[in-house]
Protein backbone atom coordinates (compact mmCIF):
# COMPACT_ATOMS: atom_id res chain seq x y z
CA UNK A 1 0.00 0.00 0.00
CA UNK A 2 1.27 3.43 -0.78
CA UNK A 3 1.86 5.97 1.92
CA UNK A 4 -0.91 8.21 0.67
CA UNK A 5 -3.46 5.41 0.91
CA UNK A 6 -2.35 4.65 4.43
CA UNK A 7 -2.86 8.23 5.47
CA UNK A 8 -6.25 8.27 3.82
CA UNK A 9 -7.25 5.17 5.77
CA UNK A 10 -5.95 6.60 9.01
CA UNK A 11 -7.78 9.86 8.33
CA UNK A 12 -10.95 7.86 7.79
CA UNK A 13 -10.57 6.17 11.17
CA UNK A 14 -9.82 9.44 12.91
CA UNK A 15 -12.97 10.92 11.36
CA UNK A 16 -15.10 7.92 12.32
CA UNK A 17 -13.82 7.99 15.89
CA UNK A 18 -13.91 11.74 16.43
CA UNK A 19 -16.94 13.04 14.52
CA UNK A 20 -19.55 11.83 17.02
CA UNK A 21 -17.51 13.37 19.85
CA UNK A 22 -17.11 16.67 18.05
CA UNK A 23 -20.81 16.69 17.26
CA UNK A 24 -21.63 16.14 20.92
CA UNK A 25 -19.44 19.09 21.85
CA UNK A 26 -20.85 21.23 19.06
CA UNK A 27 -24.45 20.44 20.03
CA UNK A 28 -23.76 21.26 23.66
CA UNK A 29 -22.65 24.77 22.70
CA UNK A 30 -25.42 25.62 20.25
CA UNK A 31 -28.46 27.81 20.72
CA UNK A 32 -31.84 26.20 20.02
CA UNK A 33 -32.22 28.42 16.95
CA UNK A 34 -28.98 27.23 15.45
CA UNK A 35 -29.86 23.62 16.16
CA UNK A 36 -33.18 24.02 14.36
CA UNK A 37 -31.45 25.49 11.32
CA UNK A 38 -31.69 23.34 8.22
CA UNK A 39 -28.00 23.64 7.50
CA UNK A 40 -26.10 22.11 10.44
CA UNK A 41 -22.85 23.76 11.49
CA UNK A 42 -19.77 22.24 13.09
CA UNK A 43 -18.68 25.34 14.93
CA UNK A 44 -21.51 27.16 16.69
CA UNK A 45 -21.89 30.70 15.38
CA UNK A 46 -22.84 32.03 18.77
CA UNK A 47 -21.53 29.51 21.28
CA UNK A 48 -23.44 29.45 24.55
CA UNK A 49 -23.12 27.75 27.91
CA UNK A 50 -26.86 28.07 28.49
CA UNK A 51 -27.33 24.37 27.77
CA UNK A 52 -25.23 23.47 30.77
CA UNK A 53 -27.29 25.71 33.04
CA UNK A 54 -30.49 24.27 31.51
CA UNK A 55 -29.24 20.72 32.08
CA UNK A 56 -28.86 21.40 35.79
CA UNK A 57 -32.23 23.11 35.91
CA UNK A 58 -34.08 20.32 34.12
CA UNK A 59 -32.75 17.31 35.99
CA UNK A 60 -31.24 16.71 39.38
CA UNK A 61 -27.74 16.24 37.97
CA UNK A 62 -25.99 17.21 41.20
CA UNK A 63 -27.94 14.72 43.28
CA UNK A 64 -27.56 11.97 40.71
CA UNK A 65 -23.86 12.69 40.36
CA UNK A 66 -23.38 12.50 44.12
CA UNK A 67 -25.27 9.22 44.33
CA UNK A 68 -23.19 7.80 41.48
CA UNK A 69 -20.08 8.99 43.28
CA UNK A 70 -21.10 7.30 46.53
CA UNK A 71 -21.87 4.00 44.82
CA UNK A 72 -18.72 4.09 42.68
CA UNK A 73 -16.39 4.95 45.56
CA UNK A 74 -17.96 2.31 47.79
CA UNK A 75 -17.78 -0.25 44.98
CA UNK A 76 -14.12 0.48 44.32
CA UNK A 77 -13.05 0.35 47.96
CA UNK A 78 -15.03 -2.76 48.86
CA UNK A 79 -14.06 -4.61 45.70
CA UNK A 80 -10.34 -4.02 46.14
CA UNK A 81 -10.42 -4.73 49.88
CA UNK A 82 -12.03 -8.10 49.20
CA UNK A 83 -10.14 -8.92 46.03
CA UNK A 84 -6.62 -8.09 47.15
CA UNK A 85 -6.14 -11.01 49.58
CA UNK A 86 -7.85 -13.33 47.14
CA UNK A 87 -5.68 -12.16 44.27
CA UNK A 88 -2.64 -12.75 46.42
CA UNK A 89 -3.79 -16.28 47.19
CA UNK A 90 -4.50 -16.96 43.52
CA UNK A 91 -1.11 -15.70 42.45
CA UNK A 92 0.92 -17.48 45.08
CA UNK A 93 -0.90 -20.73 45.89
CA UNK A 94 -1.91 -23.54 43.65
CA UNK A 95 -5.02 -25.49 44.36
CA UNK A 96 -8.42 -26.48 43.06
CA UNK A 97 -10.11 -23.45 44.62
CA UNK A 98 -7.79 -21.18 42.70
CA UNK A 99 -8.57 -22.93 39.45
CA UNK A 100 -12.28 -22.71 40.14
CA UNK A 101 -12.00 -19.02 40.93
CA UNK A 102 -10.13 -18.31 37.71
CA UNK A 103 -12.59 -20.46 35.82
CA UNK A 104 -15.42 -18.41 37.23
CA UNK A 105 -13.75 -15.20 36.09
CA UNK A 106 -13.96 -16.52 32.55
CA UNK A 107 -17.39 -18.15 32.83
CA UNK A 108 -18.87 -14.98 34.30
CA UNK A 109 -18.16 -13.31 30.97
CA UNK A 110 -20.26 -15.78 29.04
CA UNK A 111 -23.54 -15.92 30.92
CA UNK A 112 -26.12 -13.35 29.91
CA UNK A 113 -26.78 -10.90 32.68
CA UNK A 114 -30.55 -11.45 32.52
CA UNK A 115 -30.06 -14.94 33.80
CA UNK A 116 -28.58 -13.47 36.96
CA UNK A 117 -30.43 -10.21 37.19
CA UNK A 118 -33.90 -11.71 37.68
CA UNK A 119 -33.05 -13.94 40.65
CA UNK A 120 -30.76 -11.22 41.97
CA UNK A 121 -33.67 -8.81 41.88
CA UNK A 122 -35.81 -11.33 43.79
CA UNK A 123 -33.07 -11.81 46.39
CA UNK A 124 -32.55 -8.07 46.79
CA UNK A 125 -36.28 -7.58 47.11
CA UNK A 126 -36.40 -10.09 49.92
CA UNK A 127 -33.47 -8.35 51.62
CA UNK A 128 -35.30 -5.04 51.07
CA UNK A 129 -32.35 -3.71 49.13
CA UNK A 130 -34.29 -2.88 45.97
CA UNK A 131 -34.41 0.85 45.40
CA UNK A 132 -31.40 1.44 47.63
CA UNK A 133 -27.87 2.53 46.82
CA UNK A 134 -26.61 -0.21 49.14
CA UNK A 135 -28.33 -2.80 46.95
CA UNK A 136 -26.77 -1.38 43.81
CA UNK A 137 -23.34 -1.28 45.46
CA UNK A 138 -23.59 -4.94 46.43
CA UNK A 139 -24.41 -5.83 42.84
CA UNK A 140 -21.63 -3.68 41.41
CA UNK A 141 -19.08 -5.21 43.78
CA UNK A 142 -20.12 -8.67 42.68
CA UNK A 143 -19.83 -7.89 39.02
CA UNK A 144 -16.63 -5.92 39.14
CA UNK A 145 -15.00 -8.57 41.33
CA UNK A 146 -13.96 -11.11 38.67
CA UNK A 147 -12.08 -8.61 36.58
CA UNK A 148 -10.57 -6.83 39.59
CA UNK A 149 -9.37 -10.21 40.80
CA UNK A 150 -7.87 -10.91 37.40
CA UNK A 151 -6.07 -7.58 37.26
CA UNK A 152 -4.72 -7.78 40.81
CA UNK A 153 -3.55 -11.34 40.32
CA UNK A 154 -1.44 -10.13 37.44
CA UNK A 155 0.08 -7.37 39.52
CA UNK A 156 0.90 -9.75 42.39
CA UNK A 157 2.54 -12.14 39.96
CA UNK A 158 4.73 -9.35 38.69
CA UNK A 159 6.25 -9.01 42.17
CA UNK A 160 9.20 -11.42 42.38
CA UNK A 161 8.75 -14.13 44.99
CA UNK A 162 12.39 -13.73 45.98
CA UNK A 163 11.57 -10.37 47.54
CA UNK A 164 9.06 -11.96 49.88
CA UNK A 165 11.39 -14.79 50.66
CA UNK A 166 14.24 -12.45 51.40
CA UNK A 167 12.05 -10.60 53.84
CA UNK A 168 11.00 -13.84 55.57
CA UNK A 169 14.58 -15.00 55.91
CA UNK A 170 15.48 -11.79 57.67
CA UNK A 171 13.15 -12.85 60.42
CA UNK A 172 10.21 -10.69 59.49
CA UNK A 173 6.81 -12.25 59.93
CA UNK A 174 4.87 -13.09 56.85
CA UNK A 175 2.49 -10.17 57.16
CA UNK A 176 5.33 -7.77 57.96
CA UNK A 177 7.11 -8.98 54.87
CA UNK A 178 3.99 -8.41 52.82
CA UNK A 179 3.36 -4.96 54.20
CA UNK A 180 6.93 -3.74 53.92
CA UNK A 181 8.07 -5.29 50.68
CA UNK A 182 5.15 -6.32 48.54
CA UNK A 183 2.60 -3.61 49.32
CA UNK A 184 4.63 -0.66 47.96
CA UNK A 185 5.29 -2.53 44.75
CA UNK A 186 1.62 -3.38 44.45
CA UNK A 187 0.41 0.17 45.06
CA UNK A 188 0.24 1.24 41.40
CA UNK A 189 -1.70 -1.90 40.53
CA UNK A 190 -4.08 -1.35 43.41
CA UNK A 191 -4.69 2.21 42.27
CA UNK A 192 -5.35 1.03 38.73
CA UNK A 193 -7.82 -1.56 39.99
CA UNK A 194 -9.54 0.98 42.21
CA UNK A 195 -10.00 3.30 39.25
CA UNK A 196 -11.17 0.50 36.99
CA UNK A 197 -13.77 -0.51 39.57
CA UNK A 198 -14.82 3.10 40.05
CA UNK A 199 -15.38 3.67 36.34
CA UNK A 200 -17.20 0.38 35.85
CA UNK A 201 -19.64 1.36 38.56
CA UNK A 202 -19.91 4.99 37.44
CA UNK A 203 -20.79 3.91 33.91
CA UNK A 204 -23.10 1.01 34.77
CA UNK A 205 -26.69 1.28 33.56
CA UNK A 206 -28.57 -2.01 33.38
CA UNK A 207 -28.45 -3.03 37.03
CA UNK A 208 -29.24 0.51 38.08
CA UNK A 209 -32.25 0.48 35.76
CA UNK A 210 -33.60 -2.69 37.33
CA UNK A 211 -32.75 -2.00 40.97
CA UNK A 212 -33.43 1.73 41.32
CA UNK A 213 -37.05 2.63 40.68
CA UNK A 214 -37.50 6.07 42.27
CA UNK A 215 -36.07 9.30 40.88
CA UNK A 216 -34.81 10.12 44.40
CA UNK A 217 -32.30 7.27 44.31
CA UNK A 218 -31.33 7.33 40.62
CA UNK A 219 -27.70 7.29 39.61
CA UNK A 220 -26.33 9.49 36.85
CA UNK A 221 -26.79 7.18 33.84
CA UNK A 222 -30.49 6.83 34.69
CA UNK A 223 -30.90 10.58 35.03
CA UNK A 224 -29.16 11.12 31.70
CA UNK A 225 -31.70 8.92 29.95
CA UNK A 226 -34.43 11.19 31.37
CA UNK A 227 -33.23 13.87 28.97
CA UNK A 228 -34.79 11.75 26.28
CA UNK A 229 -38.44 12.29 27.03
CA UNK A 230 -41.04 9.51 27.12
CA UNK A 231 -41.80 10.01 23.43
CA UNK A 232 -38.14 10.20 22.51
CA UNK A 233 -38.49 13.95 22.10
CA UNK A 234 -35.32 15.30 23.55
CA UNK A 235 -34.06 18.74 24.32
CA UNK A 236 -30.82 18.20 22.50
CA UNK A 237 -28.72 21.01 23.95
CA UNK A 238 -29.11 20.10 27.63
CA UNK A 239 -28.85 16.42 26.72
CA UNK A 240 -25.47 17.00 25.07
CA UNK A 241 -24.28 19.23 27.90
CA UNK A 242 -25.20 16.69 30.58
CA UNK A 243 -23.65 13.85 28.58
CA UNK A 244 -20.37 15.72 28.34
CA UNK A 245 -20.32 16.40 32.06
CA UNK A 246 -21.01 12.75 32.87
CA UNK A 247 -18.04 11.69 30.77
CA UNK A 248 -15.52 13.99 32.43
CA UNK A 249 -14.68 11.79 35.44
CA UNK A 250 -14.25 8.72 33.24
CA UNK A 251 -11.95 10.57 30.89
CA UNK A 252 -9.85 12.01 33.70
CA UNK A 253 -9.44 8.64 35.38
CA UNK A 254 -8.83 7.02 32.07
CA UNK A 255 -6.08 9.42 31.23
CA UNK A 256 -4.39 8.47 34.49
CA UNK A 257 -4.61 4.71 34.22
CA UNK A 258 -4.83 4.23 30.48
CA UNK A 259 -1.61 2.30 30.09
CA UNK A 260 -2.14 0.13 33.15
CA UNK A 261 -5.70 -0.71 32.24
CA UNK A 262 -4.58 -1.63 28.77
CA UNK A 263 -2.05 -4.15 29.95
CA UNK A 264 -4.55 -5.53 32.46
CA UNK A 265 -7.25 -5.94 29.85
CA UNK A 266 -4.80 -7.40 27.44
CA UNK A 267 -3.66 -10.01 29.89
CA UNK A 268 -7.28 -10.84 30.58
CA UNK A 269 -8.31 -11.06 26.96
CA UNK A 270 -5.32 -12.77 25.44
CA UNK A 271 -4.48 -15.27 28.11
CA UNK A 272 -8.16 -15.88 28.74
CA UNK B 1 9.01 -22.63 42.37
CA UNK B 2 10.81 -25.41 44.14
CA UNK B 3 11.75 -23.24 47.08
CA UNK B 4 8.16 -22.25 47.54
CA UNK B 5 6.95 -25.82 47.72
CA UNK B 6 8.98 -26.38 50.84
CA UNK B 7 7.52 -23.43 52.69
CA UNK B 8 4.92 -24.16 55.39
CA UNK B 9 2.38 -21.90 53.71
CA UNK B 10 3.46 -22.98 50.26
CA UNK B 11 1.48 -24.65 47.57
CA UNK B 12 -1.38 -26.91 48.45
CA UNK B 13 -1.60 -30.49 47.36
CA UNK B 14 1.50 -31.43 49.32
CA UNK B 15 -0.53 -34.03 51.13
CA UNK B 16 -4.00 -35.46 50.91
CA UNK B 17 -6.99 -33.43 52.13
CA UNK B 18 -5.26 -30.21 51.23
CA UNK B 19 -6.42 -30.40 47.67
CA UNK B 20 -8.88 -27.53 47.82
CA UNK B 21 -6.30 -24.99 48.87
CA UNK B 22 -4.06 -24.79 51.88
CA UNK B 23 -5.70 -23.26 54.94
CA UNK B 24 -4.39 -19.73 54.76
CA UNK B 25 -4.98 -19.60 51.02
CA UNK B 26 -8.64 -20.37 51.43
CA UNK B 27 -8.95 -17.77 54.18
CA UNK B 28 -7.57 -15.19 51.80
CA UNK B 29 -9.94 -16.23 49.03
CA UNK B 30 -13.05 -16.32 51.15
CA UNK B 31 -13.79 -12.58 51.42
CA UNK B 32 -13.92 -12.32 47.64
CA UNK B 33 -15.76 -15.58 47.15
CA UNK B 34 -18.61 -14.94 49.56
CA UNK B 35 -20.21 -12.02 47.68
CA UNK B 36 -19.58 -13.73 44.37
CA UNK B 37 -21.23 -16.92 45.62
CA UNK B 38 -24.13 -15.05 47.20
CA UNK B 39 -24.85 -12.56 44.45
CA UNK B 40 -23.52 -14.20 41.31
CA UNK B 41 -23.16 -17.98 41.41
CA UNK B 42 -26.21 -18.39 43.63
CA UNK B 43 -28.50 -16.26 41.46
CA UNK B 44 -27.17 -17.97 38.35
CA UNK B 45 -28.21 -21.39 39.66
CA UNK B 46 -31.50 -19.91 40.90
CA UNK B 47 -31.97 -18.33 37.47
CA UNK B 48 -31.54 -21.65 35.70
CA UNK B 49 -34.10 -23.20 38.08
CA UNK B 50 -36.50 -20.32 37.42
CA UNK B 51 -36.53 -21.28 33.76
CA UNK B 52 -38.55 -24.33 34.74
CA UNK B 53 -41.13 -22.40 36.77
CA UNK B 54 -43.97 -20.01 36.12
CA UNK B 55 -42.49 -17.38 38.45
CA UNK B 56 -44.09 -13.93 38.17
CA UNK B 57 -43.06 -10.62 39.60
CA UNK B 58 -46.13 -10.25 41.85
CA UNK B 59 -45.55 -11.20 45.46
CA UNK B 60 -48.79 -13.09 45.92
CA UNK B 61 -48.62 -15.56 43.10
CA UNK B 62 -47.53 -19.06 43.96
CA UNK B 63 -44.65 -20.33 41.89
CA UNK B 64 -44.74 -23.88 40.67
CA UNK B 65 -42.57 -26.05 38.50
CA UNK B 66 -43.83 -26.36 34.98
CA UNK B 67 -41.08 -28.54 33.52
CA UNK B 68 -40.24 -27.69 29.95
CA UNK B 69 -43.41 -25.69 29.33
CA UNK B 70 -41.52 -22.40 29.06
CA UNK B 71 -39.13 -23.88 26.54
CA UNK B 72 -42.01 -25.18 24.45
CA UNK B 73 -43.63 -21.76 24.55
CA UNK B 74 -40.37 -20.10 23.63
CA UNK B 75 -39.95 -22.30 20.57
CA UNK B 76 -43.38 -21.34 19.30
CA UNK B 77 -42.99 -17.65 20.15
CA UNK B 78 -42.59 -15.68 16.92
CA UNK B 79 -41.38 -12.61 18.81
CA UNK B 80 -38.63 -14.66 20.37
CA UNK B 81 -37.44 -16.04 17.03
CA UNK B 82 -37.45 -12.56 15.55
CA UNK B 83 -35.44 -11.26 18.50
CA UNK B 84 -33.12 -14.25 18.25
CA UNK B 85 -32.52 -13.60 14.55
CA UNK B 86 -31.82 -9.92 15.22
CA UNK B 87 -29.48 -10.88 18.03
CA UNK B 88 -27.48 -13.19 15.78
CA UNK B 89 -27.30 -10.64 12.95
CA UNK B 90 -26.19 -8.03 15.48
CA UNK B 91 -23.72 -10.31 17.27
CA UNK B 92 -22.05 -11.64 14.14
CA UNK B 93 -21.94 -8.39 12.18
CA UNK B 94 -20.68 -6.25 15.04
CA UNK B 95 -18.02 -8.84 15.89
CA UNK B 96 -16.85 -9.25 12.30
CA UNK B 97 -16.91 -5.53 11.42
CA UNK B 98 -15.29 -4.66 14.71
CA UNK B 99 -12.56 -7.16 14.03
CA UNK B 100 -11.89 -6.01 10.46
CA UNK B 101 -11.92 -2.33 11.38
CA UNK B 102 -9.74 -2.91 14.43
CA UNK B 103 -7.26 -5.02 12.51
CA UNK B 104 -6.94 -2.29 9.89
CA UNK B 105 -6.50 0.36 12.53
CA UNK B 106 -4.02 -1.73 14.51
CA UNK B 107 -1.93 -2.35 11.39
CA UNK B 108 -1.87 1.38 10.69
CA UNK B 109 -1.10 2.31 14.29
CA UNK B 110 1.74 -0.18 14.26
CA UNK B 111 3.46 1.83 11.53
CA UNK B 112 5.39 5.01 11.53
CA UNK B 113 2.68 7.45 10.48
CA UNK B 114 2.17 11.03 11.55
CA UNK B 115 -1.45 10.86 12.74
CA UNK B 116 -0.67 7.83 14.82
CA UNK B 117 -0.59 9.61 18.17
CA UNK B 118 -3.96 11.28 17.61
CA UNK B 119 -5.54 8.06 16.41
CA UNK B 120 -4.16 6.15 19.39
CA UNK B 121 -5.68 8.53 21.90
CA UNK B 122 -8.95 8.73 20.01
CA UNK B 123 -9.16 4.98 19.66
CA UNK B 124 -9.37 4.68 23.42
CA UNK B 125 -11.96 7.38 24.09
CA UNK B 126 -15.11 5.35 23.28
CA UNK B 127 -13.97 2.88 25.87
CA UNK B 128 -13.90 5.45 28.65
CA UNK B 129 -17.34 6.85 27.88
CA UNK B 130 -20.37 5.60 29.77
CA UNK B 131 -22.44 3.40 27.41
CA UNK B 132 -25.44 5.61 28.09
CA UNK B 133 -23.52 8.65 26.90
CA UNK B 134 -22.41 6.78 23.78
CA UNK B 135 -26.04 5.99 23.07
CA UNK B 136 -27.19 9.56 23.64
CA UNK B 137 -24.32 10.93 21.57
CA UNK B 138 -25.24 8.76 18.61
CA UNK B 139 -28.85 9.81 18.94
CA UNK B 140 -27.54 13.29 18.25
CA UNK B 141 -25.61 12.01 15.23
CA UNK B 142 -28.67 10.18 13.87
CA UNK B 143 -31.18 12.89 14.74
CA UNK B 144 -33.51 13.52 11.78
CA UNK B 145 -33.42 17.33 12.04
CA UNK B 146 -30.36 18.44 14.00
CA UNK B 147 -28.26 15.34 13.31
CA UNK B 148 -24.74 15.18 11.96
CA UNK B 149 -25.41 12.46 9.42
CA UNK B 150 -28.26 14.20 7.63
CA UNK B 151 -26.22 17.39 7.78
CA UNK B 152 -23.27 15.74 6.07
CA UNK B 153 -25.31 14.04 3.38
CA UNK B 154 -28.02 16.65 3.04
CA UNK B 155 -30.52 13.84 3.57
CA UNK B 156 -33.66 13.77 5.63
CA UNK B 157 -33.71 10.30 7.15
CA UNK B 158 -34.87 9.28 10.60
CA UNK B 159 -32.20 6.62 10.93
CA UNK B 160 -33.24 5.12 14.23
CA UNK B 161 -36.93 4.98 13.38
CA UNK B 162 -36.62 3.57 9.89
CA UNK B 163 -37.58 -0.12 9.81
CA UNK B 164 -34.74 -1.19 7.55
CA UNK B 165 -32.07 1.30 8.65
CA UNK B 166 -32.40 1.05 12.43
CA UNK B 167 -30.48 -2.21 12.85
CA UNK B 168 -27.56 -1.21 10.60
CA UNK B 169 -27.45 2.18 12.35
CA UNK B 170 -27.26 0.49 15.75
CA UNK B 171 -24.61 -1.94 14.47
CA UNK B 172 -22.39 1.00 13.50
CA UNK B 173 -22.60 2.27 17.08
CA UNK B 174 -21.74 -1.19 18.36
CA UNK B 175 -18.62 -1.24 16.19
CA UNK B 176 -17.67 2.28 17.28
CA UNK B 177 -17.87 1.37 20.97
CA UNK B 178 -16.13 -1.97 20.73
CA UNK B 179 -13.26 -0.92 18.47
CA UNK B 180 -10.86 0.43 21.10
CA UNK B 181 -10.60 -2.76 23.07
CA UNK B 182 -10.23 -4.96 20.02
CA UNK B 183 -7.68 -2.59 18.49
CA UNK B 184 -5.58 -2.46 21.65
CA UNK B 185 -5.53 -6.23 21.93
CA UNK B 186 -4.62 -6.70 18.26
CA UNK B 187 -1.96 -4.01 18.47
CA UNK B 188 -0.37 -5.81 21.41
CA UNK B 189 -0.48 -9.00 19.38
CA UNK B 190 1.20 -7.30 16.43
CA UNK B 191 3.97 -5.99 18.62
CA UNK B 192 4.68 -9.48 19.87
CA UNK B 193 5.35 -10.88 16.41
CA UNK B 194 9.09 -11.62 16.31
CA UNK B 195 10.93 -9.30 13.93
CA UNK B 196 13.14 -12.11 12.68
CA UNK B 197 10.15 -13.75 11.01
CA UNK B 198 9.60 -10.68 8.85
CA UNK B 199 13.27 -10.51 8.04
CA UNK B 200 13.28 -14.17 7.08
CA UNK B 201 10.49 -13.81 4.52
CA UNK B 202 11.87 -10.51 3.28
CA UNK B 203 15.01 -12.35 2.28
CA UNK B 204 12.79 -14.57 0.16
CA UNK B 205 11.53 -11.44 -1.53
CA UNK B 206 8.01 -11.50 -0.07
CA UNK B 207 5.91 -8.34 -0.54
CA UNK B 208 3.62 -6.62 1.95
CA UNK B 209 0.70 -8.93 1.30
CA UNK B 210 2.74 -12.11 1.46
CA UNK B 211 4.24 -10.94 4.72
CA UNK B 212 0.77 -10.23 6.07
CA UNK B 213 -0.68 -13.60 5.01
CA UNK B 214 2.32 -15.75 5.82
CA UNK B 215 3.63 -14.13 8.98
CA UNK B 216 1.29 -11.62 10.59
CA UNK B 217 -2.00 -13.53 10.39
CA UNK B 218 -0.67 -16.92 11.54
CA UNK B 219 1.23 -15.27 14.39
CA UNK B 220 -1.83 -13.28 15.44
CA UNK B 221 -4.12 -16.28 15.31
CA UNK B 222 -4.37 -17.04 19.05
CA UNK B 223 -5.05 -13.39 19.79
CA UNK B 224 -7.65 -13.19 17.02
CA UNK B 225 -9.45 -16.29 18.24
CA UNK B 226 -9.51 -15.00 21.83
CA UNK B 227 -10.69 -11.49 21.07
CA UNK B 228 -13.35 -12.41 18.49
CA UNK B 229 -14.85 -15.02 20.84
CA UNK B 230 -14.97 -12.55 23.70
CA UNK B 231 -16.36 -9.80 21.46
CA UNK B 232 -19.11 -12.12 20.24
CA UNK B 233 -20.15 -12.98 23.79
CA UNK B 234 -20.05 -9.35 24.89
CA UNK B 235 -22.04 -8.26 21.86
CA UNK B 236 -24.73 -10.88 22.36
CA UNK B 237 -25.04 -9.72 25.97
CA UNK B 238 -25.29 -6.06 24.99
CA UNK B 239 -28.14 -4.15 26.53
CA UNK B 240 -27.47 -0.58 27.62
CA UNK B 241 -26.34 0.81 24.30
CA UNK B 242 -29.31 -0.39 22.30
CA UNK B 243 -31.75 0.36 25.09
CA UNK B 244 -30.66 3.99 25.06
CA UNK B 245 -30.59 4.21 21.26
CA UNK B 246 -33.91 2.63 20.32
CA UNK B 247 -35.38 0.72 23.27
CA UNK B 248 -35.64 -2.11 20.78
CA UNK B 249 -37.72 -0.18 18.27
CA UNK B 250 -38.94 0.59 15.69
CA UNK B 251 -41.47 -2.21 15.84
CA UNK B 252 -38.96 -4.50 17.52
CA UNK B 253 -36.44 -4.21 14.68
CA UNK B 254 -33.55 -3.74 17.11
CA UNK B 255 -34.95 -5.79 19.99
CA UNK B 256 -31.89 -7.82 20.91
CA UNK B 257 -32.49 -10.92 23.04
CA UNK B 258 -31.37 -9.10 26.19
CA UNK B 259 -33.92 -6.35 25.58
CA UNK B 260 -36.59 -8.95 24.91
CA UNK B 261 -35.74 -10.69 28.18
CA UNK B 262 -35.68 -7.40 30.07
CA UNK B 263 -39.15 -6.53 28.80
CA UNK B 264 -40.56 -9.94 29.62
CA UNK B 265 -39.13 -9.80 33.14
CA UNK B 266 -39.42 -6.22 34.24
CA UNK B 267 -42.17 -4.77 32.09
CA UNK B 268 -44.56 -7.72 32.00
CA UNK B 269 -43.30 -9.56 35.07
CA UNK B 270 -42.76 -13.00 33.51
CA UNK B 271 -39.67 -13.93 35.52
CA UNK B 272 -39.78 -17.64 34.64
CA UNK B 273 -40.21 -17.06 30.93
CA UNK B 274 -37.41 -14.46 30.81
CA UNK B 275 -35.10 -16.85 32.64
CA UNK B 276 -35.90 -19.51 30.05
CA UNK B 277 -34.85 -17.06 27.39
CA UNK B 278 -31.60 -16.47 29.22
CA UNK B 279 -30.91 -20.20 29.39
CA UNK B 280 -31.73 -20.64 25.71
CA UNK B 281 -29.43 -17.79 24.67
CA UNK B 282 -26.63 -19.16 26.83
CA UNK B 283 -26.95 -22.58 25.20
CA UNK B 284 -26.83 -21.08 21.71
CA UNK B 285 -23.89 -18.81 22.54
CA UNK B 286 -21.94 -21.68 24.06
CA UNK B 287 -22.72 -23.83 21.03
CA UNK B 288 -21.63 -21.16 18.55
CA UNK B 289 -18.48 -20.45 20.56
CA UNK B 290 -17.70 -24.12 21.01
CA UNK B 291 -18.02 -24.77 17.28
CA UNK B 292 -15.87 -21.75 16.44
CA UNK B 293 -13.14 -22.62 18.94
CA UNK B 294 -13.20 -26.26 17.92
CA UNK B 295 -12.78 -25.39 14.24
CA UNK B 296 -10.02 -22.92 15.04
CA UNK B 297 -8.21 -25.48 17.15
CA UNK B 298 -8.45 -28.06 14.36
CA UNK B 299 -7.24 -25.69 11.68
CA UNK B 300 -4.49 -24.46 13.92
CA UNK B 301 -3.24 -27.95 14.68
Amino acid sequence: MTRALKYLALLGYVAFLSFPLLWLLSTALKTPQEMAALDPTWIPRRPTLANFADAFAEQDLVGAGLRSLVVAVATALITVALALPAAYALARFRGVAGKIAIGWVLVSQVFPVVLIIIPLFMVLRRLELVNTLAGLTVVHVTFVMPFALWMLRGYVRAVPRELEEAASVDGAGRLRALAAVVAPLLAPGVVATLLFSFISSWNEFMFALVILKDPEVETLPLTLVRFVGPEGVARLGPLAAASLLATVPSLVFFAIIQRRLRSGLMAGAVKG
Amino acid sequence: MTAVAERPYGRAGGGPRRGLLSGSGLTLLLPALVPVLLFSVGPLVYGILLAFTDARSGRNTVTSFVGLENFAELLSDGDFWESFRIGMVWGVSVTVLQFLASLGLALLLNQDLRLRGVARVLAVVPWAMPPVVVGLMWRLVYHPDAGLLNGLFGSNVDWLHDFSLALPAVIVVGVWTGMPQTTVVLLAGLQNVPRELYEAVSVDGAGTWRRFWNVTLPQLRPVIVAITSLDFVWNINQFSLVYVLTQGGPGGRTRLPMLFAYEEAFRYGFFGYAATLGVAITIVVLAVLGLYLWRQAREGA
